[in-house]
C-alpha cells in the first residue's frame, strides 16, 4: 500500500509522486516507486543543479565526450583520447570508512573502463575533521585504508590528491575520487541499448542486498542513527573487479558487444534505464535469471540493490557465445537476462508476472527540474571583516607551526600506503604540484591534479571556484603541462537550504568564468548535495581535477630546488592579503575575512610564461604559492630538493611581514633559474609583461628570509624538514 | 633468452614486466596463462607482482594451486630460472620453492616507497653483474613482505648464502630503520640452494628507465639475459 509515509520514506514530495501518476498513467507498484526514488534522486537526476551547471562551458576543439555520459573524454593526439571523471563518495565513507572509500574506488574506475579505456591513474581529495578528535583520525584511517586496498589491488596506481582539514568535515568527511584511462580513439564504447533482439547480459559479481537505497541516502540529510544505515553502504571485492576490468577491455576489443554500462549507484535500475533512454529504446529483464547471492530477494530488492562489480552488455546477437567465453576465462558470470525491444518501455518480469512497466522517458527525462531559491548568507557580513591583528614576535615559530599543521605537513603517511608506482608511468611521485604519468613509447605525458580550498569558498564562494580552477591550472603550469580538460566534483549542503544554493550558484559561476578565461572545457564531473549532518552544513567545497598535457616529458619540471647558488625567483607580486589564511587559522584560530583576491587574465598570463620560461629550457624548478603562503612555498622547495639545498631571500616589499610571509595571494609562482640563464629568463618576463623579482639564492643548509634587512626567518632546513615530515605521522604513532 | 610472464587472475605486474623485458631490454617475450599447461619453452619464468586471487586466504597461497604451477615445478627441479616478484616471490614460498613464510609489514600498513638494498651474493644468474656490497635504488609495493623464516631455516639459508638481498640505506648500512617491513635478517631477495629460483620483494621493473627515478632494476634482468653457463 503506498500512502504518504511510504512516499516520504522514499524522498519524494507529494508533488512528485502526483507527477508520477500522471506521467505513467497508473498509481506505481512499490518496485516502481523505488525505481522513480533511485532515478529522481538528486544524485541521480543533479534537479537542483542541472539549471546553474550549464553556464560551465563544455565545448573545445578536442572535446570527444561532454557531460552526460560515464565519464568526459579528450583527445591528446596520436590517435588517443583521455577518459576522465571524478565522483563522491562522502556518505558511505562517514558511514563506514573503509568500504565506502574502496566502493568509491571501484565504482569510478568502472565508469573509466565502461568506455573502453584501461585506467591508469587515480587521484583523490580528502577532506577530514581535526585529527586532535578520535573519530576524524579513524574516519581517516578507514578511508585511506579503503582507498588502498581497492585501488593497489587492481594496480591502478593512485598518484596524487589533496587532503583538508577543518572542524565542518568532523561529521561529514568527503570523499572524492578521480580516475583517468587511456583509450585508442576509434575504440571508445558507450553506453546503448541498440538494435531490437539484441541480448542484454548480466555480468560480474551476483546480487546482494548490499546497498539499498545507496543513491537516495546521498539524496538526504543525515541525524546521527548511522549504525541503521550501514547496511545501506556496499561492500567491495576488488579482485572481482579487476576480473571484470580484463575481461571486458578483452571483449570490447574483440568487437563482441554494442554497448555497456556499469551498475553503479541504482544499479539495475539505472543501467537498463539509461542504456535504453540513450538509444530510444526499451528493454526487458527476466529477474529470475539474475545471479544472485542471497535466497527471497524481491524485486523491489533486485531493482534497488547497489552490489557492486556488475555490469549491464549489450551484445552483438550472433557474438553472446564468444562474450561468454571471455567471462568464463576470467571465472565470472556473464548471464543472458533479457533484451532490448521497441517502443521505449521497461519491463521486468519476476516469477512469471511482469512486475515493472514503465515508460524509460519519464523515468530519465521527465524528472521535475528546481529553480531554487537563493538567498546570500548573513554569516558573509560578519565573517568578512577583520579587526587589526598583532604582529607576532617570532617568525620561525609561526612558520615550524604552519608547516606542521595537518593541511600543510607532508602527506607521505597518507600516499605511502597507496601503490603509486604499478603501471611503470608514473614519473613524479605524489607531492609535487601536479602528478605525471608518461604515456609508454610516446613523447608526451599527462599532467594531473586536484584542488579546492574550501575556506575560500566559504568566504566568497565565487572567488572561490575561481581560485580552485586557476590554483589546479596553476599546478599544472609548474611542471610544464598545459591544462586540457576539467572535471569537477560540488560538495555542498542541503540545496533546499537558500543560503546553500546561494553558495553553490555562485561557486558554479566562479568556475565557469574561470573555466572560460583559461579556455578549458568541463568534461562532467558529480554534484554532491545534503552534506549535513545534525542540521551543520559543510563549506562549500568545489573540488576541480584538471588534466594537462606536457608535449615533451624530458622537459618536465619539479618543483624540488636543483642546484646551489641558482637565482631565486617570484612570478607575481606579494599583496597584503591575510583572510582565509592557513596562518589566520593556524596562529589566530580565525576563519575570516576576505578571500585573496584574483584576476584571472593576470593570473592566465603569469602561467602563460611560465609554460614558456619551461619549454625554452630556463626553469630548474617551479612551485606555486598556495596554503602558508610564501615562507612555506620556499620551505617545501627545499625539502623536495633531493640535497635539501636551504635558500637566502632578501624581500623589499613594504608590507606586513605576516602577511609577505604567510598571506596567500594568488597568481604567484616561485622558480629557480641557472644564473646563465637568468637575463634571458627577465627578458621573457618583460616582454610577455609578467612581474618577475629575483629575489634571492638558492645554497646552504638554512631557510633564510630578510625583510627590508631584518632577518625575520632564519632556521636549519633539516629541523624545518622535519616538522613538516613528522607531524601526521606522530598524530597516527601508536603509543 | 626467451622470457615467460605468468598471469595469474589479480596480477597487476604482468604488463609492466612484459613492456620493460620487451621494449626496453628487447627479449623474447611471452605471457603464460595460469590454466595452462604449457611453459611455451621459455628459459625463464618470471611470477609477476600483483594481488593473485586478491590475496585471499594469503598471499599468493591460492595461485599456488593454479595447473601451471604443476610444469613450474618440473621445470625448476630441471634448473630452469625463475624470478618471483613481490606477490610473485610469495607464490614460490608457497610452492615450497624457497623456504619460509611472509608476515604482514612491522607498521601494519601497506608501503610503496623506493628502499635501497645491498647485494649479498653477486655469485647467481640474477647478480652476477652486480657487485657484492652494491646499493640498488628500487621501489617496493607490498603489505606483506616481513619475511619469516623458522630459526633452522636462518642458519640454513646463511649456510648457503641464499640471501641475496638485504634492506639498507643509501650507503649500504643495515639498520632497523631501514628494514622498513620488519624482516628476519633483512632479507629482500633470497634464492635456492641450486640457485635457479629467486624471489625478491623490491620491483626491479619498476626501476628500468631513468624517467621513473631509477634504472637500477634492469641489472637483474640483464643478468638473467647473460646468465652464468
Amino acid at each position: 500500500m503506498i500512502d504518504k509515509k511510504v512516499i516520504e520514506e522514499h524522498n519524494l514530495t507529494l508533488e512528485e509522486y502526483e507527477k508520477i501518476v500522471q506521467l505513467i498513467g497508473k498509481k506505481p507498484n512499490i518496485t516502481e516507486l523505488g525505481i522513480f526514488s533511485l532515478m529522481w534522486s538528486e544524485h541521480c537526476s543533479y534537479k537542483s543543479s542541472k539549471i546553474h551547471l550549464k553556464k560551465l562551458p563544455i565545448r573545445g576543439k578536442n572535446v570527444i565526450q561532454g557531460p552526460g555520459e560515464n565519464a568526459g573524454i579528450i583527445d591528446i593526439g596520436d590517435g588517443l583520447a583521455a577518459v576522465f571523471k571524478i565522483e563522491s563518495h562522502n556518505h558511505p565513507s562517514f558511514i563506514e570508512p573503509y568500504q565506502g572509500a574502496a566502493t568509491g574506488i571501484g565504482g569510478i574506475l568502472r565508469d573509466i573502463f565502461t568506455m573502453g579505456a584501461r585506467p591508469i591513474a587515480l587521484l583523490d581529495s580528502l577532506r577530514f575533521g581535526p585529527l586532535s578528535k578520535p573519530k576524524n583520525k579513524a574516519i581517516m584511517e578507514g578511508v585511506v585504508s579503503g582507498i588502498s586496498g581497492y585501488g593497489n589491488s587492481m594496480g591502478v596506481p593512485t598518484v596524487g590528491g589533496d587532503i583538508y582539514f577543518n572542524n565542518c568535515y568532523s561529521l561529514n568527511p568527503l570523499v572524492n575520487v578521480f580516475a583517468l584511462g587511456i583509450v585508442e580513439k576509434n575504440k571508445i564504447f558507450y553506453a546503448r541499448a541498440e538494435g531490437v533482439g539484441n541480448p542484454v547480459l548480466y555480468v560480474g559479481s551476483k546480487t546482494g542486498r548490499d546497498g539499498i537505497h545507496g543513491a537516495t541516502m546521498a539524496s538526504a540529510e543525515f541525524g546521527l542513527d548511522l549504525e541503521q544505515k550501514r547496511p545501506n553502504v556496499q561492500v567491495g571485492d576488488p579482485f572481482k573487479e579487476k576480473l571484470l576490468l580484463e575481461a571486458c577491455l578483452e571483449v570490447m576489443a574483440k568487437d563482441l558487444i554494442v554497448g555497456i554500462q556499469d551498475m553503479g549507484a541504482a544499479g539495475l535500475t539505472c543501467s537498463t534505464t539509461e542504456m535504453a533512454s540513450k538509444s530510444g529504446s526499451g528493454i526487458e529483464i527476466n529477474l529470475d535469471l539474475v545471479p544472485q547471492r542471497e535466497e527471497g530477494m524481491t524485486p523491489y530488492e533486485m531493482m534497488l540493490s547497489e552490489s557492486q562489480e556488475r555490469m549491464l552488455i549489450v551484445a552483438k546477437k550472433d557474438k553472446v557465445k564468444d562474450v561468454q567465453q571471455i567471462f568464463s576465462k576470467w571465472d565470472l558470470d556473464a548471464v543472458i537476462i533479457g533484451h532490448v525491444t521497441e517502443g521505449g518501455k521497461l519491463k521486468v518480469k519476476a516469477g512469471g508476472k511482469i512486475v515493472v512497466d514503465l515508460p524509460v522517458d519519464a523515468i530519465i527525462n521527465l524528472c521535475p527540474v528546481y529553480k531554487r531559491e537563493s538567498k546570500t548568507p548573513s554569516y558573509l557580513k560578519s565573517e568578512t571583516r577583520l579587526r587589526p591583528l598583532p604582529l607576532p614576535e617570532n617568525y620561525n615559530h609561526i612558520l615550524l607551526k604552519l608547516l606542521s599543521s595537518a593541511t600543510i605537513a607532508e602527506k607521505e603517511w597518507v600516499y605511502r600506503q597507496y601503490d603509486h608506482t604499478v603501471q611503470v608511468n608514473t614519473a613524479f611521485l605524489p607531492g609535487s604540484d601536479a602528478s605525471l604519468l608518461r604515456i609508454k613509447n610516446k613523447k608526451k605525458a599527462l599532467a594531473l591534479t586536484l584542488d579546492g580550498n574550501p575556506l575560500y569558498s566559504y568566504l566568497d564562494p565565487r572567488t572561490g571556484g575561481k581560485i580552485a580552477v586557476a590554483e589546479a591550472c596553476r599546478n599544472l603550469a609548474c611542471v610544464g603541462a598545459r591544462p586540457i580538460g576539467v572535471t569537477n566534483c560540488l560538495n555542498f549542503g542541503n540545496p533546499e537550504k537558500p543560503e546553500i544554493m546561494w553558495q553553490f550558484k555562485e561557486v558554479v559561476e566562479g568556475i565557469a568564468q574561470a573555466c572560460k578565461t583559461f579556455e578549458i572545457p568541463v568534461t562532467g564531473g558529480n554534484v554532491s548535495f545534503y552534506n549535513d549532518t545534525e542540521g551543520v552544513s559543510i563549506y562549500p567545497s568545489p573540488v576541480l581535477g584538471v588534466v594537462g598535457i606536457v608535449d615533451d616529458v624530458s622537459k618536465m619540471v619539479s618543483p624540488g630546488f636543483k642546484k646551489e647558488g641558482n637565482s631565486v625567483i617570484l612570478l607575481g607580486e606579494n599583496k597584503e592579503e591575510l583572510g582565509g589564511s592557513e596562518y589566520l587559522k593556524c596562529v589566530f584560530d580565525m576563519e575570516k575575512g576576505l578571500s585573496p583576491r584574483i584576476d584571472l587574465k593576470e593570473e592566465k598570463r603569469i602561467q602563460e610564461f611560465c609554460l614558456e620560461a619551461i619549454s625554452e629550457g630556463l626553469v630548474e624548478s617551479a612551485h606555486d604559492v598556495s596554503e602558508g603562503g610564501l615562507a612555506v612555498c620556499l620551505a617545501e622547495c627545499s625539502f623536495l630538493s633531493l640535497q635539501k639545498i636551504g635558500f637566502s631571500l632578501n624581500l623589499q616589499d613594504e608590507i606586513r611581514p605576516d602577511a609577505l610571509l604567510f598571506g596567500e595571494t594568488q597568481s604567484r609562482i616561485v622558480v629557480t633559474s641557472k644564473n646563465q640563464n637568468l637575463q634571458k629568463f627577465l627578458d621573457l618576463a618583460k616582454k610577455r609583461k609578467v612581474k618577475a623579482t629575483v629575489i634571492g639564492k638558492t645554497g646552504g643548509d638554512r631557510v633564510i628570509i630578510c625583510h627590508l634587512k631584518n632577518k625575520i626567518i632564519d632556521l636549519s632546513v633539516l629541523e624545518a624538514c622535519k616538522a613538516w615530515r613528522e607531524a601526521i605521522p606522530e598524530i597516527f604513532r601508536v603509543k | 633468452m626467451k622470457f615467460g610472464v605468468v598471469i595469474f587472475p589479480g596480477s597487476n605486474c604482468d604488463y609492466d614486466t612484459f613492456y620493460v623485458l620487451k621494449e626496453i631490454l628487447k627479449q623474447k617475450t611471452t605471457f603464460l596463462w595460469h590454466k595452462e599447461h604449457d611453459l611455451k619453452n621459455v628459459d625463464c619464468v618470471i611470477l609477476p607482482g600483483g594481488f593473485s586471487y586478491g590475496d585471499y586466504l594469503r598471499s599468493g597461497s591460492i595461485a599456488a594451486f593454479s595447473p601451471l604451477m604443476q610444469e613450474l615445478k618440473e621445470f625448476a627441479l630441471k634448473g630452469g630460472l625463475v624470478l618471483g616478484i613481490c606477490n610473485g616471490f610469495q607464490v614460490l614460498l608457497e610452492l615450497g620453492l624457497l623456504p619460509g613464510a611472509m608476515l604482514r609489514n612491522k607498521n601494519l600498513k601497506f608501503l610503496c616507497q623506493f628502499v635501497h638494498i645491498r647485494v649479498e651474493n653477486d655469485k647467481t644468474h640474477f647478480t652476477h653483474k652486480t657487485k657484492e656490497g652494491q646499493v640498488l635504488k628500487i621501489p617496493i609495493a607490498h603489505f606483506d613482505g616481513n619475511y619469516f623464516p623458522p630459526p633452522e631455516t636462518i642458519q640454513e639459508i646463511k649456510k648457503n648464502n641464499q640471501i641475496v638481498f638485504r634492506y639498507s640505506d643509501a650507503k649500504g648500512q643495515i639498520s632497523e630503520e631501514a628494514n622498513v617491513n620488519g624482516s628476519a635478517e633483512s632479507i629482500a631477495g633470497l634464492i635456492n640452494k641450486e640457485g635457479n629460483v629467486m624471489g625478491m620483494m623490491p620491483h626491479p621493473e619498476r626501476a628500468s628507465e631513468v624517467l621513473l627515478g631509477s634504472e637500477d632494476g634492469r641489472i637483474i634482468f640483464e643478468s638473467i639475459i647473460n646468465k652464468i653457463d
